[in-house]
């Protein structure tokens, strides 16, 4: 069994504000293998995007990280001072922002951006790290890399200014990348290109990636794994397969069925009533209870945990390894959910 | 499909309309770089129309010109040329204010960021009563009646009106939009992206609700997406633009089914495969040109596997649904 690249462990993000304190991550936990890609999706508010932040240590205050552990080949990273921190951020752990343009310096050319990056990072010489730059812009499929390197951010469309941002996220070899909505900001077919782009490297350096995006079709083309997240928590992880065809949680099904789909005939899409609560006002028990159609008394009180769900449950599929379900539906005492 | 029949008869007809927008710098700068002005064709020669009761669709990536066309379809924008017809009067020509009010009325239009569409200062009355009274329609009690009325019917309370727009969820807000395009009556609406900038599920809410409006009202919509698997849950017929021309018009299911031009087929097949089928796709090249300096002849050409010496010098004219003489000459297999 190989060990993990990075395992989160009952991650708690929280936000001091005027009106109390904002519990944005609640017991989050996840592993992510070498060469895997977890998917994390979920709404807007969801807290996708704190998680990755939290990971790659860059929640500013007023929020902090209020529990739990992040541990990068075992060692922990989330207590470093910020210097030591430093020096992991951009080595081992990368990250690729949704919006390419201002996530480069548009004052400077794509050249000096990723030889400053890789000077910083490795021991080159300013000629070695020119040519690297060169070999990485090949890598990401930037056709003549040699003149395009010393052009600016400008003159690259939206597409091949990603890629460039794919390039500086590999520039130090990294083992882990936080891909935040890479493709949100893209067409569709540029969106395909990119996909096809972060699998490849993926597969080819054995990059852990965490691909955070509210497109569900994103996810079943990339991902390996995929959590859906709802107000902060963990509702299922799971093998991509099991999660998109065969979703458990309430909250799963009915996002996976609100999508209108190229095959489906769906005369009307599944609606879930209401909206994701705010932060300041999370329902207790399953923070998905006012919303579920499933919702029984125990869900009130009680929150759950991701647990392995208990199989056979109206003939659902079998059950693959690994596939988690935060939801009573499933917790394996039966006799408590007579409702 | 909708319980009743649809009446076939065209109720918005676009012919050969174009926009050209002057992207030239400064005089100063042109003088002194000897620069020529520079003139960009958002929108050249689209003519399709749209039947009572149907939804129109147009796809397309961005740059491709559709919101330029949904601006001109309702007035905000003045046309280059062509012309827009709607129920038989040209809204181009009119020159009559009465006549021309009386068409604006009937048409209103749902922007894609209800953030920005909805006036923070005002009350959700206001906006949505602003219609109402422009026109003249009601006054003093009945129009307090008809906004609780219209935000009774897109899902919201009518004590709601008495809020303000930052006290309601994107869902919400897109809500209030629709409710203040239903406010005048309107028969036509162009929709230009209203999910994009919404959550899935909340989505799935908007799309419902837009469903029901249409068959309560029998609306005609004009809807503008960029997303295919929307388009094809909501439109009776699409069209598919690049760099502001129509490259192929299909009824809707059909153009999923039998996707004709080789833009069609390469957008179809760069969609996330949400099924997780295995299919097998083709991978696209490139991205859309520049338009300010688009390709000679079928503007598709540099991306297009089929392309050949005709493509690059002569535009392709929309034949029976198809722009692409590829197709035409029945080089497609």
């Amino acid at each position: 069994m190989t060990e993990p690249v990075i395992s989160v462990r009952d991650l708690r993000v929280e936000f001091v504000t005027r009106k109390g304190i904002l519990r944005a991550i609640d017991g989050v936990s996840f592993d992510i293998m070498p060469g895997e890609v977890l998917g994390v999706v979920g709404e807007s508010g969801a807290g996708k995007s704190v998680t990755g932040s939290a990971i790659i240590g860059l929640i500013e205050p007023p929020g902090r990280i209020a529990g739990g552990e992040i541990r990068l080949h075992g060692q922990r990273i989330d207590n470093l001072d910020p210097e030591s921190l430093r020096r992991i951020r951009g080595r081992k752990i990368a990250m690729i922002f949704q919006d390419p343009l201002t996530s480069l310096n548009p004052l400077y050319r794509v050249g000096e951006q990723l030889v400053e990056t890789i000077l910083t990072h490795t021991d080159l010489s300013p000629s070695a790290a020119r040519a690297r730059a060169i070999d990485l812009l090949n890598e990401v499929g930037i056709p003549a890399p040699e003149r395009r390197i010393d052009g600016y951010p400008h003159e690259f469309s939206g597409g091949m200014r990603q890629r460039v941002v794919i390039a500086l996220a590999l520039c130090a070899e990294p083992d882990f990348i936080v891909a935040d909505e890479p493709t949100t900001a893209l067409d569709v077919s540029v969106q395909a290109q990119i996909i096809a782009l972060i699998r490849k490297l993926c597969r080819e350096r054995g990059t852990a990636v965490m691909l955070v995006t509210h497109d569900m079709g994103v996810i079943a083309e990339t991902a390996d794994r995929v959590a859906v997240m709802y107000a902060g928590r963990v509702a299922e992880i799971g093998p991509v397969r099991d999660v998109v065809k065969h979703p458990l949680h309430p909250y799963a099904k009915g996002l996976m069925g609100a999508i209108p789909t190229l095959e489906a005939e769906a005369e009307r899409l599944v609606q879930i009533p209401g909206s994701m609560p705010r932060l300041s006002n999370i329902p207790q028990g399953c923070a998905f209870n006012p919303r579920c159609d499933r919702v029984f008394d125990r869900c009130r009180v009680e929150r759950p945990d991701p647990d392995i769900p208990r199989t056979g449950l109206e003939g659902e599929a079998p059950l693959m390894p690994g596939h988690r379900v935060a939801c009573h539906l499933y917790t394996r005492n039966p006799v408590e959910n007579a409702s | 499909m909708t319980a009743q029949p649809k009446p076939s008869e065209t109720f918005v007809e676009v012919r050969d309309l174009r926009r050209v927008f002057d992207v030239s710098r400064p005089w100063l700068n042109r003088v002194i770089e000897r620069q020529p002005k520079a003139f960009l064709k958002a929108v050249d020669g689209l003519s399709f129309e749209i039947r009572r009761g149907e939804t129109f669709a147009l796809v397309g990536e961005s740059g491709s010109g559709k919101s330029t066309v949904a601006r001109m379809a309702v007035g905000l924008l003045p046309v280059t040329g062509g012309t827009v017809t709607i129920d038989g009067v040209s809204m181009t020509a009119v020159k009559d204010s009465q006549t021309r009010q009386q068409l604006r009325k009937r048409i209103q239009m749902i922007f894609q960021d209800p953030y920005a569409s909805l006036n923070p200062r005002w009350r959700v009355e206001r906006i949505i009563a602003e219609p109402i009274h422009a026109f003249g329609l009601l006054k003093g009690e009945q129009v307090t009646a008809r906004v609780g009325e219209l935000l009774t019917l897109v899902g919201l309370h009518p004590d709601d009106g008495r809020k303000f727009p930052h006290e309601f969820s994107g869902g919400q807000r897109q809500r209030i939009a629709i409710a203040r395009a239903l406010a005048s009556s309107a028969e036509f609406i162009v929709c230009d992206e209203p999910t994009s900038a919404l959550d899935v599920s909340v989505q799935a809410q908007i799309l419902n609700l837009m469903r029901d409006l249409q068959k309560e009202f029998g609306l005609t919509y004009l809807f503008i997406s960029h997303n295919l698997a929307v388009v094809r849950h909501m439109a009776d017929r699409i069209g598919v633009m690049y760099l502001g021309r129509l490259v192929e018009i299909s009824e809707g299911k059909r153009l999923f089914s039998a996707p004709r031009h080789p833009y069609t087929r390469m957008l179809l097949d760069a969609v996330p495969d949400l099924g997780m089928t295995g299919r097998q796709r083709q991978m696209v090249a490139g991205e859309i040109p520049n338009p300010i300096n688009p390709p000679s002849g079928c503007t598709f050409h540099p991306r297009c596997p089929l392309a050949n010496e005709r493509c690059k010098r002569e535009a392709p004219a929309m034949i029976e649904g198809v722009a692409c003489h590829a197709v035409q000459e029945g080089r497609v297999s």
